[in-house]
């Protein structure tokens, strides 16, 4: 089906089932250990034995030397697998980072062999034998220093223009009343996610069957399929169950082709699950900017001039951290002017993380806003308000297809008890606390794209549907059994979906904030088919059927939704493609948060007391699921403002506190009680489902909310993230 | 993780003699620190002596007035007694700001006197560390220190010790009680108990090779208001970035001894003198020579806010 007009009114818009906040399917399955994680498919191959991934030592150079014969020698081990036994590997499509190091180095702990042995234990202990020696090479670790040699990149595939120009920014920010000029940074993050990355492989042949932990499946089978030089059709993943991703398992990585080797070598089952400290060096993270930002407006709040300039560095061919996104698309104003520049370091590979570019951004533009309106003696909200668009400020003949930007920020004020803010910093009080309260917009693309479901019906009139999507915790297994039930006029407990296996028809994956719109819409195209199918096979006229309480209804006659299915199973299949509404419409979501903090008086630690999101983001699917996505979001936007950071070792390479202890998230104790508001909408130009995806939008503008609190709060504008104490110690005044 | 052999004791002294009969032994308590340092092949013993059944799990009173706790009471066991949490408050509140619940069901006593620096190097063993393997340098000094210690350190090693506990004990002027391979006991001061860095950042403790803590003795209950503040960017399971443990009488005079800042528990018996006068003049001598990076240089200004809110949080 393809999808090029408007949608109207279809048989979603009933939302008996969706729309209602299911809980989700598989939570049971969580929350009594049973649902299966990559590394715990016991029973699925044979005797499986244990891969361990040793990773580079140096962060750039050449391997010397690889003795192997203590580890070869140490019990139980089965097979060492280097670059030296299977030559260079080239990257594949996604990632630019090479998975298997040699003879060359690119990164600090990039994998470098995989020891297998009969058990775990064995493989870790017989990986400690291995004695590598390197060459080292003089790398480049430091953004600041390597900022003037950044270039303006090409066009990637994601991310946008790198550069673009609107009216003449330059002349309109000189010629500007009030100016704002200042540059923030934001750090490398890292997914943290709590599922490692972990595969186990098992060759049957020349088919090579991975059960592992990847958001999308068929760029992952892609990917490893180019890494080890087979066809793509050989390789079968399956991801039923997703540990957190947040962009960090985007496709094949170094424990899907180590497994894969290692599997290969041993000729044997091989699991690999890389130990946490890994992860950090080994994968991908979100990179570090630099940003400086330039508003230029009138004395009454209008806009005249945006530029946004960010700096970001990756390794060779990685790509850039899309931080003006955003800014193309979130205020009016005549002159614009937005770039990036990408400097080379030989860090790992910065890549996606969620909200990729837009949370980076935002965490710059939306403190930039703040300080603007504190300039120009304005209300944040009002200045915000004052300079909406309902048109793409790039191309003004691009409306949006809807934008509730300025009721977000409205509804949000009202509940959020806004009028009560004191505006001059540093005036509220509660006991040892300095309490302050901030405010930012948010704004994150919904890109929907190819996606394809099958469907099946059975005479027991029981709704099956297969999908290639992964449920990364998000929800996908129960918005996609909502959508199923409702096309067929059943309930959620008549469906079974069936997700996360590379063998079922393709979807776009988790990622981008596209995987709900997306897979619900290939799912819906399917079920229209499968309707069809059920009229014709009942003698119906397709055209007068109706589904509803498990039964199927034209005219006078009714059927039990499982006759159709009497003779054999129905089957039905189908890929909804898109034409070019997206063209002709800016299809985004919109939120504002808004944040209350403490600052302690004498030890500047900083605590949020409350929190409000308030979306706006098509329709939504099912609000339960949505609000945890929020509330995720949230969080994890907290632990943007005060307290995620990979350190950079400048003179080693390497990102220092490489596990959960020295790499700080969120605790319970560190988040409130947090409120989340979803403004209706509808948007027709999406897809039959009029739904776009939210898992993103929830992180974008946190972290600049709760820096606008901290300033509200104490006066300190703090314009480098993450922001912790030291950062005010000394700077607050106390009198 | 190197093999290892294990055995299992039954009481304190055959713990020191299986130590002493078997090169390369540790002592398991809890195994919350240790069995971490052996995964990533920090600590390799070569045969692990189990102490978890000893018998050392009492808490009993001391004939002086005091405590005296087995060096196998559990941290949650030591928290939530109540003679613990009535007479010493300060080291029941330590002990709840550290780690987690589940951590301080198995952490022990001793174990958590001798756990281990969290020194990000340390736990990284491509990086040089010369508390790991002594003489091969400090990568930390110019490196990533804004954990890392600010007085007591050396040339070789900026580390701190990270325990909570061991702040209040040192505050409470605890005793560390022994027994040596050969039988014979002693108890240690807390005050002399650690070892300042010095060239050999390696040794952390002046126990002898194979010497088992028994016990730690708390000398007869000082009253006074009793607080622990812990300072970190995030609320709970986190390592201080420094932390007050004080003791202060209603005219003003008291003990403080502060985490985080040192390799040891950092206490300044004369300074404590200055306490009356105010938090500026007492941290001023508390961390008189403090060496501090460039990155932890903001730990001095900390403690001393610290110790204003503390003195201020006990005066009312
Ligand atoms: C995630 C995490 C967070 C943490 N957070 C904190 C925190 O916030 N604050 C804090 O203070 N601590 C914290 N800890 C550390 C924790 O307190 C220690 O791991 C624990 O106290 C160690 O006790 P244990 O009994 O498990 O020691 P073990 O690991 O069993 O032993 C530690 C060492 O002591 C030796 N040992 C044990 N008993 C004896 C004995 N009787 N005689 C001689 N030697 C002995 C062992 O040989 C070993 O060298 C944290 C730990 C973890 C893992
Ligand atoms: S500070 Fe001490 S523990 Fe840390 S790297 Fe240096 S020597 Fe090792």
């Amino acid at each position: 089906m393809k999808f090029e007009t408007p949608a109207g009114i279809n048989p979603i818009d009933q939302q008996k089932v969706i729309g209602q906040p299911a809980s989700r399917l598989e939570g049971p399955l969580k929350t009594t250990g049973t649902a299966p994680y990559a590394y715990e498919y016991h029973q699925a191959a044979p005797n499986p034995a244990y891969g361990y991934v040793v990773g580079a030592a140096i962060a750039k150079g050449q391997i010397r030397r690889i003795d192997r014969r203590k580890a070869q020698a140490a019990p139980g081990v089965l097979a060492i697998v280097t670059a030296a036994d299977v030559g260079q590997l080239p990257p594949g499509k996604f990632y630019a980072d090479r998975l298997l190091a040699g003879p060359a180095v690119d990164h600090y702990h990039q994998a470098v062999a995989v020891v297998v042995a009969e058990t775990f234990e064995q493989a870790r202990a017989a990986a400690a034998l291995l004695k590598v020696t390197y060459t080292q090479t003089k790398g480049a670790f430091d953004l600041t220093a390597a900022k003037d040699t950044a270039i303006v990149p090409k066009q990637g595939e994601f991310g946008g223009a790198p550069q673009t120009k609107v009216g003449d920014f330059e002349g309109a920010f000189a010629a500007a009343p009030v100016q704002l000029d200042a540059t923030y940074t934001t750090p490398d993050q890292t997914h943290a996610m709590m599922e490692p990355h972990a595969t186990m492989a098992h060759w049957q042949g020349d088919k090579l069957t991975c059960w592992c932990s990847v958001q999308q499946l068929n760029w992952g089978a892609r990917d490893l399929g180019t890494i080890l030089g087979i066809p793509q059709e050989n390789i079968r993943l399956i991801s039923a169950y997703i540990g957190g991703g947040f962009g960090g398992k985007g496709t094949a990585l170094s424990d899907l082709v180590m497994a894969s080797l290692a599997a290969r070598a041993a000729g044997r089952p091989v699991k690999v699950a890389l130990t946490r400290p890994q992860i950090f060096n080994n994968t991908t993270h979100r990179p570090a900017t630099i940003q400086r930002i330039r508003l230029g407006a009138t004395p009454d709040g209008i806009l005249t001039a945006i530029g946004h300039e960010s700096w970001s560095g990756n390794l060779p061919g990685g790509r850039t951290e899309a931080a003006t996104a955003s800014t193309k698309l979130l205020y009016a104003g005549a002159n614009r002017f937005t770039e990036l520049r990408l400097a080379v370091l030989n860090l790992a590979e910065g890549n996606a993380m969620r909200a990729p570019g837009e949370a980076t951004g935002m965490m710059a533009l939306e403190i930039a806003m703040d300080e603007l309106a504190e300039k120009l003696h304005m209300d944040p909200i009002a200045l915000r308000i004052k300079n909406d668009t309902q048109v793409d400020p790039e191309k003004p003949e691009r409306p949006f297809s809807t934008r509730k930007l300025v009721e977000c920020l409205q509804t949000g004020a009202d509940r959020f008890g806004w009028s009560k803010r004191v505006a001059t910093p540093g005036s509220v009080r509660d006991g040892q606390w300095l309490i302050g309260v901030g405010v930012a917009a948010a704004i994150r693309g919904a890109p929907i794209t190819t996606s394809a479901a099958r469907v099946r019906l059975n005479r027991d009139g029981i709704v099956t549907v297969e999908t290639d999507m992964t449920d990364i915790g998000t929800g996908s297994y129960t918005i996609i059994g909502q959508t199923a039930a409702e096309m067929l006029g059943v309930g959620l407990d008549r469906v079974v979906v069936k997700l996360g296996d590379s063998a079922f028809p393709q979807s776009p994956g988790s990622g981008g904030q596209w995987g709900a719109a997306s897979s619900t819409s290939g799912v819906y195209a399917a079920c229209l088919k499968l309707r069809e199918a059920v009229a014709k096979a009942l003698g119906l006229n397709p055209a007068e059927t109706q589904f509803a309480n498990g039964q199927v209804l034209a005219g006078k006659r009714s059927y039990a939704l499982g006759d159709a299915a009497k003779a054999a199973e129905l089957v039905a299949e189908d890929t909804m493609t898109y034409g070019t509404l997206a063209k002709q419409y800016a299809q985004d979501t919109f939120g504002a948060h808004f944040v209350e903090v403490g600052v302690h008086r004498y030890t500047h630690e900083i605590r949020v007391r409350r929190m409000l999101a308030v979306c706006h983001a098509g329709r939504i699917l099912n609000p339960k699921t949505a609000r945890s996505q929020v509330i995720g979001a949230m969080t994890m936007g907290v632990g943007a403002a005060l307290l995620e950071e990979l350190v950079v070792d400048k003179q080693v390479g390497f990102f220092v506190n490489h596990d959960l202890a020295g790499y700080e998230v969120p605790v319970h104790a560190d988040i409130p009680h947090q409120e989340v508001i979803l403004l209706e909408d509808l948007d027709p130009t999406m897809s039959p489902m009029k739904a776009k995806g939210i898992g993103e939008l929830g992180l974008v503008g946190v972290a600049a909310a709760v820096a606008n609190a901290v300033y509200n709060a104490t006066g300190v504008r703090v314009r480098h993230y993450p922001i912790t104490l030291d950062k005010l110690l000394g700077k607050v005044n106390l009198t | 993780m190197k093999t290892f052999t294990y055995e299992r004791v039954r009481t304190p002294a055959e713990a020191a003699a299986a130590a002493a009969r078997t090169p390369g032994s540790k002592f398991l308590a809890g195994g919350t620190n240790l069995l971490d340092l052996m995964k990533l092949e920090i600590e390799t013993p070569a045969h692990i002596i189990d102490v978890g059944k000893v018998g050392l799990d009492k808490i009993e009173p001391t004939p002086a007035g005091g405590l005296r706790i087995g060096a196998l009471v559990t941290n949650t066991d030591l928290a939530n007694h109540l003679p613990v949490r009535r007479d010493y408050g300060l080291l029941s509140r330590a002990l709840l700001a550290g780690a987690t619940g589940q951590l301080r069901n198995k952490a022990t006593t001793a174990g958590n006197l001798l756990q281990r620096t969290r020194c990000p190097y340390f736990y990284d063993t491509n990086q040089r560390c010369n508390k790991r393997v002594p003489g091969s340098g400090c990568a930390a000094i110019a490196g990533f220190s804004r954990q890392l210690g600010v007085i007591g350190t050396s040339n070789a090693c900026i580390a701190t010790h990270p325990s909570d506990m061991a702040v209040a004990m040192r505050a409470l002027d605890a005793g560390v009680e022994t027994v040596k391979a050969n039988g014979t006991t002693r108890t240690i001061p807390l005050a002399q108990f650690y070892r300042l860095p010095g060239q050999t950042p390696h040794l952390e403790t002046i126990l002898e090779k194979n010497e088992l803590i028994t016990a730690v003795l708390l000398p007869p209950p000082v009253g006074g208001v009793h607080i622990y503040q812990k300072v970190r960017d995030r609320a709970s399971y986190a390592f201080a970035l420094i932390s007050v443990g004080a003791i202060v009488q209603k005219d003003g005079t008291g003990r403080i001894a502060v985490g985080g800042v040192a390799p040891q528990p950092w206490r300044v018996e004369t300074a404590e003198q200055l306490l009356p006068a105010g938090a500026k003049e007492f941290t001023a001598q508390l961390l008189q020579g403090a060496r501090p990076t460039k990155e932890n240089a903001f730990k001095l200004a900390l403690v001393e806010n610290t110790v204003a809110a503390v003195l201020n949080e006990a005066r009312h």
